[in-house]
Order: C-alpha cells, then structure tokens, then sequence
C-alpha cells in the first residue's frame, strides 16, 4: 500500500508531466478513445468522459518549460500562462490531442483559441462561451447548445453516441471526484498540519491529466490517510488565498506561504475542479441538461462571471466566516486583467470588515520567493501578535 | 506642407453635435432625461435614444481625459484606491475621473447613470469594469447583454437567438423601468433606418483611401469621423447629415486630388499608405500624429475604426428585424471577430487599398486587441510578403508612451518601406 508521501510523488509526477503521458497510454488502450484539452477555469469534463474521451486540463508550462519561443507570439505586458501554452504546443506536447477547448474568461484565453486555429492545431477548436446570462431560457439554452457543439465535434472523430445512461454515469463519476475533493478541503480546513497545503495541489492537479476513475482512487485513498491524525499543529495563521484561478502559482509560492507562518485552509487554485458546488442530479432523463442546471445554480464565484445580484464579496465573506480565515492572500498572476481588477473590489470589503490581507504578484515560473516570504511573514506575525 | 487649416463645414457639424449632447447631458435635472453608461463597441444607442434616454460612453471619457492630458492623474488616483498598475488604464482613468467629481470635456459634471447598460462585445474588462461601476454607483441597475464571440468565423441561428431573448427580457424590461417610457418598435425602426444610411455612407467614406492621393487618414482622422456614430448619435438624422456632408467634401477633394488635413495643414506628399491595427494613443496624440506626416505616411485603413461596428463587409442594420439587427449589429464588431477573420479583415484592407506597410500599435492596456497581434503581424508577413512594423504605447497612461522609441522604430519601418519601393521600381 502506497504512503501519503508516496502517493503525493506520483501526483506531482503527473501533474506537471508535459507529455501528458499516461493521456496518450489511456488512448492508445482502446481504438475510438478521443483526448480533448481544456483550458481554466471551468469545463464540465463530464460530457467528453461520455463520448469515450477523456478532458485534460491545460494549465501551461509553469516553471518546468523554458520558454524560447512564445515569446514571440506575446507582449511582455500579457501573463505568462498562454505564452508557455503555445511553447509546449510549437514543440509539440499536444500532438496526442485531438482537439481543444476554450472557456471563455478572458481575452488573453479568447484570442489564444484563435492562436491554435492558426496553428491548426488538433481537428476541432472550441471556444467555449459561457453565458453570462444565468437564466435557463436565455443563458441556459445557449449554453446547452455551446455543450452540444463539443459533443458533436467528438462524434465526428469517435461516432460515439452520448446516451442518457452514458452521461449520468460520468455525472456521477464527477460528482464522486467533487466529493472527494471537498471532503480533502475539508478534513485540511480542520487539521491543516495533516497534509501540506502543496501536497493538496498536487493531489488535486493530478486529476486535470488522468480518468477520473484513477483520481477518484487516489482521493479515496489519500482521504483514508489523512483522516487519522498525523503531524502536530504548528502555531500558524489560517489564510484563504485568491485570485490564482487560471495561471497557477508555482507549488515552491505554495510551499513558502505555509513555510511563512500560514495554513492555507482555503483558496481558488484549481478552481474548476470544485465549480459546481455541490452534486449534478444524476437521473435525469436529459442530464445534458442537468449539467446546464448546475452551472446556472451551483457555479462558484469567480473572477470570470459578473455577479449580477450575487456580489462576490459577499460570498468571499462567507468563505472566510466558514473557513475560520485569519487573513486574506491576494495572489494573482502579473498582468490578470480579471483578477486584479476585482481585488480593490475584494479589499475594500475586507477593509471595511477589519479582515486583514496582502496582496502580491506571481508568475508561474517565478523563481525566488524571498521578497514573498518576508512579506508574508510578517503578515503571519502581526496577525499573531494583535489579534 | 503647413497651410493654414481651415475648419470644413462638417467637422463644424460635428462639434455643434458633440457639444449640444454634452449640453444636453448636463441639462439632466431640469428635462428628467434618463442617463445610460455603455461601451463603444455593440453601442446600442438606436435603443436607448427609442426610450428618450441620454448615452454616456466611459471609454470616450476616458480618451478625452487622455487628450486633456488629465488621463495620468486620475490614473494614478484609481491605483491609490487599490487599483493595479498592470490592468486596463481606460478602467483606471474613467474610476479616477469620477473620484475627481466626473467632469466632462466641456467643464461640466457628467452625470451620474440611472442605468448601467454592460454591452459585453469584444472585450471581457468590460465586464470587469461594470463591476467596479456597479460599486461606484450602488443601487443602479444593470443591464447586461453578453454578446456571443464570432468563435466559428459566422454568427449562428444560436448566438441571435440567444441576444435576442436577453434583449427581450432583460434590457428592454429594465430600460422601460428605468425610462418610464413603454418599448416603441416603430421608433426603433425608424432609428435604425438612419444607422443603415449612416452606415453606408460610412463604407463609402473610409473607402475614399482607394484614390492616390488618399483625401483622408483613416487612423488618426478616422477616430473623428467614427466620434458621431460612436457617441451617442447612432440613427440620429443628424448622424446621417454629418456623414452626408463629410463624404460630399472627401468627393471635392478627390476631384482636386487633395492628400488628407493634418493639424498642420494639407498633407501634400504622400510617400507610404499604411494599414494601421490597434488603437492610438490619446495622450500624445498630436505627437504621434505629426511622426506619420512628417514622414508623408498616410493610413489608408484602421482596425480600430471598426470597434464599434464593421460594415466593410456587407453588415447593415435591417430595419425590418430590429433587435436580430442590433445583435448581428454587436456580434460584427471588430474584437468580436475571431483572430482569423481579424487577419482576414486587415488582409483585404491592405490589398484593396494599396498599402505599402502594416503596423500595428500594440496597445498595453488591451487585451482584447493585444493578444495575438504578433501572430496577426506574422500571419501577414507570410501571406502578403509586406513589411511589418510593431511599436508599443497605451491609450491614456502617459508613462507608457516613449516618444523617442516610437520613433525610432518608426525611421526604420520607413526606410524599410524606402528600400522595398526602390526594389519594386527598379
Ligand atoms: S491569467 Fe488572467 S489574463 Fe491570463 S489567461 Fe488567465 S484569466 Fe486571462
Ligand atoms: S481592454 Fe481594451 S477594449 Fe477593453 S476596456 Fe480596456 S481598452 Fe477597451
């Protein structure tokens, strides 16, 4: 039986394999199986795993790809993430795919799906655009039909007919994987030294580039570990770290937060994997409509959607109240148009609810984490010391 | 070059309409007129003047405080109230201006919106910036239109469809509360039968640049000649007597064979024709202006004169289907078309008339247009075997603009352009 640290060394491994290996052996098991990959945030990978595809979650090179050549392709002023995403596709990473979809979250995402049709990169390209209109005759109908437009992309490779039974099924498999997650979240919100905040994120990650039935193993299995007790709780502030939603922190950023006085007991890494909040009903007669319901009602909040009659910072201030949250980490990627421009929002609730935070720039490969270290430390100790 | 300008009679027209809106704007008190906030692209103005309301545009304020050099300010203004240095300065500048008390171009207060109308074509920031306004202004409702992106290179069934219900359900339901006034089709009808007369002549005025000389620049003069249909004027007859005029003059100066009106005067050689993508910057304007004539450069097209719509390519409004219209309308402008068509788009300019160089102004604050340009610009090179050109500036944060390395980039691109000509005669 495998230990935590075990498990935790292959998740990594996984995670950030550029050659999406075990995709490409997953594909290569059975003829007909189709490889499609998505970028952040959101995609309901639910719909592929039924058309006998699996979804893989691409979230560029982070700081393992040296980028020679897309930066040729982007303004020093635009984030890193979607310049090592067309370095690994010009040397061919995504050669196994057979095509690739865009949630709609950004113009920098936007254009890179019209970067990829330039490219001709794999058979079909989808940008996925997410209604911003949450009711299910208007926002709901069209989004419905954006799901459609993949599926029927996927039929023209594979023929494979998506049936009722077939996409419960996979709802459920996703509503496991969802689960498991929160229950992860939760166990570390309550016993944050069992498992490293880092350790977490790689669990979690692992699951972007592997079936889902293999990542509900790993979840299930981690789960047992750390629901007994393990390590000893360190005198350590609980932050909730945010804005990281689509370019990914470098796990050594993750490390050094917990490594400078804090327990990440919640944040918005990741944040597709636990959007739809709670579970998609898994006996509809029309579950392609089902998985539309949960993102009108279930979605999370996010720097993606306008909060129309659903302030984020009121749902912020939830999440700190549940979480027991000491302070706030604003950590978004430099140049993060959608991040960053919610943050004044975001801050003046906490100034205005004496909630103390920080607030700092990464890129997913920053390298030294001196500056951040100090800084958060010295968060950690006036929180400590005052209150 | 440096003849005396003389003021034609539509740029007159023009200014007498700007300044009468404004008028109008700060007039708001006294008439109850309804103020609507809304973005250039997919500006729906023919909806909102069909319920008696008044248009602001917060990107218009934004380039205007550029030019009246206040845009550095109020940027800097917005970062002490927490904002990023690293996001889009228009959202910046507008959120400074109004911690300045909103003071428009002609000194007035521009007043606050009863409605925030989040028109979200082209560009996600918009949503973004709604968001920061929505704040700014507590209890103002806000009427959202997402507009699909032109993923597929078409507008699909789908995409009207889903324009059309949000148009039906939440703008108009939320302009008829705001307003006081029921939804009048006919009126609408009547708007837009302007806007497709306006949008015509609009065609036919930006493609004057096929003539050598050209009779305009259809960059830096096509941001005025674009001003009446991007702020506020869209159906208006007096939209469609400006443009009526404008094009009557550009036909007096085809037949003098008259170059384009500098601010210092009639252009008179023209030595490269250029197509330009990206917007300009606002705070340097003139500066960045006189760095083209000097050189005898014209632009002979613009992406950034299709923001806020896109005729070139057959789309007029019909009447006859009015809100399928003002969706199809919001769904062409320029940054909602995908990056193929993009390239597709500045392709057809630089053939149809006649460009010796592209170039694209890559702008810092905007994504939207900034993402993928240097694939654009590699796109084509390749197809086109044309010369490229890349200089970087930014709408209206004055940090961002180095003159010296604009134009040092600038004399290379021409000499590029010089040498290429002396190949070609030879
Ligand atoms: S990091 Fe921000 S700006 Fe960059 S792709 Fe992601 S959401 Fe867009
Ligand atoms: S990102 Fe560009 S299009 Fe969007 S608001 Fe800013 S300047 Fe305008």
């Amino acid at each position: 039986m495998e230990t935590l640290k075990e498990i935790v060394a292959r998740c990594e491994e996984l995670a950030f394999d550029l050659s999406f290996k075990r995709a490409g052996e997953w594909k290569s098991e059975q003829t007909g199986r189709v490889v499609a990959g998505y970028m952040p945030v959101y995609f309901p990978r639910e719909i592929i795993h039924a058309a006998n595809g699996l979804a893989v979650g691409i979230l560029g090179g982070g700081d393992k790809k040296l980028i020679i050549k897309g930066d040729a392709y982007y303004q020093s002023y635009i984030c890193h993430m979607p310049r090592s995403i067309v370095e690994l596709a010009l040397d061919k990473h995504f050669d196994g795919f057979d095509g690739f979809i865009f949630p709609s979250i950004c113009d920098v995402i936007r254009n890179l799906s019209g970067m990829f049709q330039l490219l001709g990169q794999g058979k079909f390209i989808k940008y996925l655009d997410l209604p911003q209109n949450f009711k299910q005759h208007i926002g709901g109908t069209f989004y419905r039909h954006e799901l459609q437009t993949v599926l029927d992309e996927i039929y023209k490779l594979n023929g494979v007919e998506v049936t009722a039974e077939r996409l419960n099924h996979s709802i459920g498999l996703f509503n496991l994987n969802r689960r498991l997650i929160r229950q992860l979240y939760q166990i570390r919100q309550e016993f944050p030294w069992r498992m490293t905040a880092a350790d977490l994120y790689h669990v979690v990650r692992a699951g972007n580039v592997i079936p889902v039935e293999e990542h509900n193993e790993i979840l299930a299995r981690v789960l047992s570990l750390i629901a007994e007790e393990a390590g000893e709780p360190l005198d350590k502030i609980r932050v909730l770290v945010m804005g990281a939603f689509c370019e990914q922190p470098p796990a050594g950023l993750i490390r050094t937060i917990e490594l400078a006085g804090c327990y990440i007991v919640e944040d918005d890494f990741l944040l597709g994997s636990r959007w739809i909040q709670g579970d998609i009903d898994t006996t509809s007669a029309d579950p392609l409509e089902a998985i539309t319901t949960a993102y009108l009602e279930k979605s999370t909040f996010s720097s993606s959607v306008y909060d129309v009659g659903n302030p984020k910072e009121a749902r912020l201030l939830d999440l700190i109240r549940r979480r027991k949250v000491d302070g706030v980490i604003f950590a978004a990627p430099s140049f993060c148009d959608p991040a960053l421009l919610d943050h004044p929002i975001l801050q003046k609730e906490c100034n205005d609810k004496k909630i103390r935070f920080i607030s700092f720039l990464y890129s997913e490969n920053t390298g030294q984490f001196k500056v951040i270290k100090e800084q958060v430390g010295t968060f950690s100790d006036s929180i400590k010391l005052w209150d | 070059m440096a003849k005396e300008v003389a003021k034609e009679r539509s740029m007159i027209l023009q200014k007498e309409m700007i300044t009468g809106l404004f008028k109008e704007l700060g007039n708001v008190k006294e008439t109850g007129k309804k103020v609507v906030y809304t973005f250039v692209p997919g500006n729906i103005s023919e909806l909102i003047l069909s319920f008696g309301m008044l248009p602001v545009y917060p990107e218009i304020n934004a380039l205007q405080s550029g030019m009246r050099k206040k845009s550095g300010d109020y940027i800097r203004d917005a970062e002490q109230h927490g904002h990023s240095e690293d996001v889009c300065t228009y959202v910046k500048c507008d959120v400074g201006m109004m911690l300045n008390g909103n003071i428009g171009p002609t000194g007035e207060k521009i007043p606050n919106p009863d409605l925030l109308l989040l028109s979200y074509t082209g560009c996600f920031t918009f949503l973004k910036w709604f968001e920061t306004l929505e704040r700014l202004y507590p209890g103002v409702p806000v009427a959202l239109l997402h507009t699909p992106y032109q993923e597929a290179h078409k507008i699909t069934p789908e995409m009207t469809a889903y324009m059309v219900k949000q148009l039906k359900e939440e703008v108009i339901p939320k302009m008829e509360k705001v307003s006081g006034n029921k939804y009048d089709e006919e009126k609408l009808k009547s708007l837009l039968r302007n806007s497709s007369k306006v949008e015509d002549y609009i065609v036919k005025i930006f493609d004057t640049t096929k003539n050598r000389p050209s009779p305009i620049d259809a960059y830096f003069a096509g941001v005025y000649y674009i001003g009446p249909i991007n702020s506020g004027f869209r159906g208006t007859p007096e939209a469609v007597d400006y443009y009526g005029e404008l094009y009557k003059e550009l036909l007096v100066r085809i037949d003098k064979r008259l170059g384009p009106i500098t601010p210092e005067g009639e252009m008179e050689e023209e030595r490269f024709r250029l197509v330009v993508e990206g917007p300009p910057n606002w705070t340097h304007f003139r500066e960045f202006w006189k760095l083209f004539y000097d050189m005898g450069a014209v632009i002979v097209a613009s992406s950034y004169t299709k923001v806020g719509g896109v005729y070139d390519m057959g789309f007029r409004v019909n009447p006859d289907k009015p809100l399928e219209s003002l969706a199809e309308y919001c769904m062409n402008c320029y940054t909602n078309l995908n990056l193929q068509q993009r390239v597709e788009l500045l392709e057809k300019c630089i053939v149809d008339y006649h460009a010796d160089g592209f170039l694209v102004n890559s702008i810092k604050s905007c994504n939207s247009f900034s993402a993928g340009q240097l694939m654009i610009m590699q796109q084509l090179e390749r197809k086109l075997e044309i010369p490229t050109g890349f200089i970087e500036s930014d709408l209206v944060d004055p940090r961002y603009f180095s003159y010296s390395n604009i134009k040092n980039r600038l004399e290379s691109f021409f000499q590029m352009l010089e040498q290429r000509k002396m190949i070609l005669t030879r």
